[in-house]
């Protein structure tokens, strides 16, 4: 019964993830643009979510967004959503910061080798910080995965839920919690792992 | 009719040119020409602009006024004219103080990539080539190497044969031996010798002056963002006209 949960909290922390990444790609790099028209809504972005507690952005897109929407949204959807803005800011500050961490020297050999602004991007900068930005990507995923530990005060049936329903009718909390607390250290240790052996794989950077 | 003509035996065509950093005159209206397989050394002190200088021409600098011709195209001021930009840095050359290899690919690999993306060249033609500028720069048996497992001469000789590899009308060299070890600048000169005796056109900054007095067919000193005097290098080097040359020369000479 317990375990019933972990599908569904695996399944919100990876959607919102690579959701929360897509949006770093594009706010990320827009907030490393050179114009304000595409500076500012990033940095906007970025500060909004990163300033506000994501319990407040979860009960916000929960029970705000339907009312404004004038319409119920799935729960799982809303899950997701909650994760992806959330990661996709603090995910938007490690691609800046990646970026911006790699020699400028590196830019100019691209581009008076003949690369275009582009090419130089995608050959030369963007391979070398995506490697430099693994650790704190991962950090990042380990994160967000717990804070999808907050969606049991929604009602969504994520590990925590799970758990606090079954201690409803067998009364065994610290047996229970400490299960919960074991489940959510395996998802993020395997996730560690993974994120290592990336790490020295040659896979990314490459 | 005189301009027209001007422009097919010159290279590089700087007339007038400055550039401002914040209150600082940088460069102070440039006037230069460089012409086809000249070898042209600039020497002066550290801030004195001459890296900027080289740096303008293709483009990784902007300049605010001015006229500044390259391979017959013309850059605007303020970085504005792109694909002129473009054009001249599939021809323009340019090595760097630091190398500035790229850390994540292969050596064969920083050769090649530029004229597979730029020039579309097909892989195997791309690596055939690498590997011949490779051998020219006595590294030939290195191509599988990343850069960090290179001693810094052998890194220098890779960035240069990454320049070559486009094909380059001409080369820009800014302080090119600066960042290496006593014992590693003779094997990089040794490379640019060749070069230019192999009629390559070169624009060199570099503070080694026995090699410039050697490869150059003009020396221009620079001080303070102006040219201050230039010519041949017996000329500069022997008989300095002007007293902030003789200063300068008296200083870098002594030792």
């Amino acid at each position: 019964m317990l375990l019933s949960g972990l599908p569904l909290t695996l399944w919100i922390s990876f959607g919102g993830i690579v959701i929360g990444f897509t949006l770093a790609l594009i706010f990320g790099l827009m907030s490393l643009a050179p114009t304000r028209i595409l500076k500012w809504p990033a940095v906007a972005y970025i500060e909004v979510f990163r300033g506000t507690p994501v319990l407040v952005q979860v009960l916000f897109i929960f029970y705000g967004l339907p009312q404004l929407l004038g319409q119920p949204i799935n729960a799982i959807a809303a899950g997701i959503a909650a994760i992806a803005v959330n990661s996709g800011a603090y995910f938007s500050e490690i691609v800046r910061g990646g970026v911006q961490s790699i020699d400028r020297g590196q830019t100019e050999a691209g581009l008076s080798s003949g690369l275009s602004s582009a090419q130089t991007f995608y050959y030369i900068v963007w391979p070398q910080a995506l490697r430099r930005m693994i650790p704190a990507l991962g950090n990042q995923c380990i994160v967000s995965i717990k804070d999808t530990s907050l969606f049991a005060v929604v009602g969504i049936g994520e590990l925590v839920r799970q758990g606090r329903l079954y201690i409803a009718s067998h009364f065994t909390a610290m047996e229970v919690y400490l299960m919960v607390a074991v489940l959510y250290l395996c998802i993020t240790l395997s996730l560690s792992l993974l994120l290592r052996w990336l790490e020295h794989s040659g896979l990314v950077g490459e | 009719m005189i301009d027209a003509n001007a422009r097919a035996t010159t290279i590089v065509e700087m007339r007038q040119l400055n550039k401002h950093f914040g209150s600082l005159h940088v460069l102070q209206n440039i006037d230069l020409t460089v012409a086809p397989g000249e070898v042209v050394v600039v020497i002066g002190a550290s801030g004195s602009g001459k890296s900027t200088l080289i740096r303008c021409i293709n483009g990784l600098e902007e300049f605010q006024s001015g006229e500044l011709i390259v391979e017959g195209q013309t850059l605007q001021p303020y970085g504005k004219s792109k694909r002129a930009l473009r054009a001249i840095r599939k021809e323009v050359g340019m090595v760097f103080q630091q190398f500035n290899l790229f850390p994540h690919r292969k050596v064969i690999e920083n050769i090649t990539l530029a004229p597979r993306k730029v020039k579309r060249k097909d892989k195997a033609a791309a690596r055939e080539q690498a590997q011949t500028l490779l051998d020219r720069v006595d590294i030939g048996n290195q191509a599988d190497k990343y850069p960090s497992q290179l001693s810094g001469g052998q890194q220098q000789r890779v960035a240069i044969a990454r320049a070559l590899a486009m094909e380059p009308q001409l080369m820009l060299f800014d302080e090119p031996t600066s960042a290496l070890d006593p014992e590693m600048i003779g094997e990089v000169l040794d490379v640019m010798r060749e070069l230019a005796r192999a009629g390559m056109t070169m624009i060199i900054v570099t503070h080694e002056m026995g090699f410039a007095r050697e490869v150059a067919d003009r020396v221009i000193y620079v001080d303070k963002g102006q040219i201050i005097e230039q010519g041949k290098p017996a000329d500069v080097f022997d008989a300095p006209q002007n007293e902030r040359t003789r200063s300068f020369l008296a200083r870098v000479l002594k030792h």
